[in-house]
């Protein structure tokens, strides 16, 4: 069964969101889905960029106002 | 001999060249590399681009991702906020031209991936140091130092100077052929861009001034100014990152007012409304600013006025302000800007 998780990285400067994604991931199982909201449009390269490298899925960005937010398959 | 028949490195990742450099070396020698990169909080990358509004347009990116992107390793980033702090506070070994303790921190560093690499059951270390690069921390006699005092010994290697050293367990053991690695020293970086050429290593950054914002004269100046004011060498995340947004401005010893620069500031000093006072203008356009100390009354209307000198309501006889304390309670303030010659050059931190 596929788990929901979220992170709140608002108001963090980069890298911090991507260090507090990192973190959280650490927790959860393969296949679980995290969706991080963030202020730092920053995170719109560098979160993917972590994922790509640790071999996480990003399955969605959106951005509304001044809010981003990131939804990944672990 | 050690017969590891496997053996896996940890690689300190800047974001700049040398640590790329070194640690496509180790790959070659057919070696799992794996990168880690230490958030101090005063590193270079993208605060004040996440701040400014003209900022955020431009594509940015954190280098050390990119690298590691580049370089097809995993890149594990570790928050040192914390521990930091007693490297900048108590730096054995002094600082280099302004507040930057470059040579504790190496060390501090280098222990942390020996702690890393321990827990992970790696074997040994990389980093992309080269003798003589950098005037007092990368020097013949600090390469033994750092080794010695972040307890890694025998298992750090520089491969872009490691020719110019003893031999590191990984040679020794046979995991790493020496031959195959090289011995850079002095300042002159033709010999990396060479060696990054014939990688096919392009668009890497190569910062001039270091890779974080305590080598910047301006931002040590507004650093040391937060220590003389609080009578005390302390730090939040808060207080450093705070002193990349805005222009600073102190009248007096107790209080310092931050006013914002442009769209994106006000928005992010906005965000500091329940710890600092925040003043912004209600008569006229005009900035966000922070009041940080312990302003009295008089203070306040000084701050007033100066934040009034920074609005559109520059030339008017009056502006009203309104003030909001931590707690959320609001009054308002109508005062007349500051002329230009009554703003002291000296309260520019
Ligand atoms: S420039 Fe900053 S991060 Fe780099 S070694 Fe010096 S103190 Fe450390």
């Amino acid at each position: 069964m596929t788990r929901e998780w979220t992170l709140d990285a608002r108001r963090l400067l980069c890298p911090m969101p991507v260090i507090k994604t990192q973190d959280k991931i650490k927790e959860l199982a393969a296949g679980d889905k995290l969706v991080v909201t963030c202020t730092d449009p920053g995170v719109l390269h560098d979160i993917p960029a972590w994922c790509r490298i640790n071999g996480h899925q990003v399955l969605a960005r959106e951005t509304k106002g001044r809010e981003i937010t990131i939804t990944i398959r672990i | 001999m050690l017969t590891n028949i496997n053996p896996k490195a940890i690689s300190l990742i800047s974001g700049g060249l040398d640590s790329m450099l070194a640690t496509k070396v180790i790959l070659d020698q057919g070696i799992h590399v794996e990168g880690i990169n230490f958030f101090t909080g005063f590193c270079v990358e993208g605060h004040t681009q996440a701040i400014r509004k003209k900022d955020r347009q431009k594509k940015k990116r954190n280098n050390a991702l990119w690298v590691a992107e580049q370089l097809g390793i995993k890149l594990h980033i570790i928050d040192v906020i914390d521990e930091y702090k007693n490297v900048l506070l108590n730096p054995k070994h002094g600082y280099g031209q302004h507040l930057n303790p470059c040579l504790d921190c190496k060390i501090f560093m280098v222990n942390k991936a020996k702690s890393w690499m321990e827990e992970h059951a790696f074997d040994f270390i990389i980093t992309g140091e080269v003798i003589g690069q950098r005037p007092k921390s990368q020097r013949k006699e600090t390469m033994p130092l750092i080794a010695k005092e972040s307890g890694a010994f025998e298992k750090l290697l520089r491969p872009l100077c490691a020719k110019n050293l003893p031999e590191t367990l990984p040679e020794q053991a046979g995991w790493v052929v020496r031959e195959k690695l090289y011995d850079f020293h002095g300042r002159n970086r033709k010999p990396q861009i060479a060696l990054a050429e014939s990688f096919g290593f392009t668009g890497y950054s190569q910062p001039a001034g270091g890779c974080c914002f305590l080598t910047d004269k301006t931002y040590a100046k507004k650093l040391a100014d937060l220590w003389q004011a609080r009578n005390k060498r302390d730090y939040e995340l808060d207080d450093i990152m705070l002193l990349k947004a805005g222009r600073h401005l102190r009248p007096k010893p107790h209080f310092k007012v931050i006013i914002s620069r442009e769209e994106g500031e006000n928005h992010y000093l906005s965000g500091y409304r329940r710890d600092f006072i925040l003043m912004t203008t209600l008569s006229h356009p005009g900035p966000v600013a922070l009041i940080d100390g312990t302003p009295d009354k008089g203070d306040l209307e000084l701050a007033a006025r100066l934040v009034a000198r920074y609005s559109q309501g520059r030339d008017a006889e009056l502006v009203t302000l309104s003030v909001m304390q931590p707690d959320g309670t609001r009054s308002q303030l109508t005062v007349p800007p500051l002329l230009p010659m009554e703003v002291s050059d000296a309260w520019h931190v």
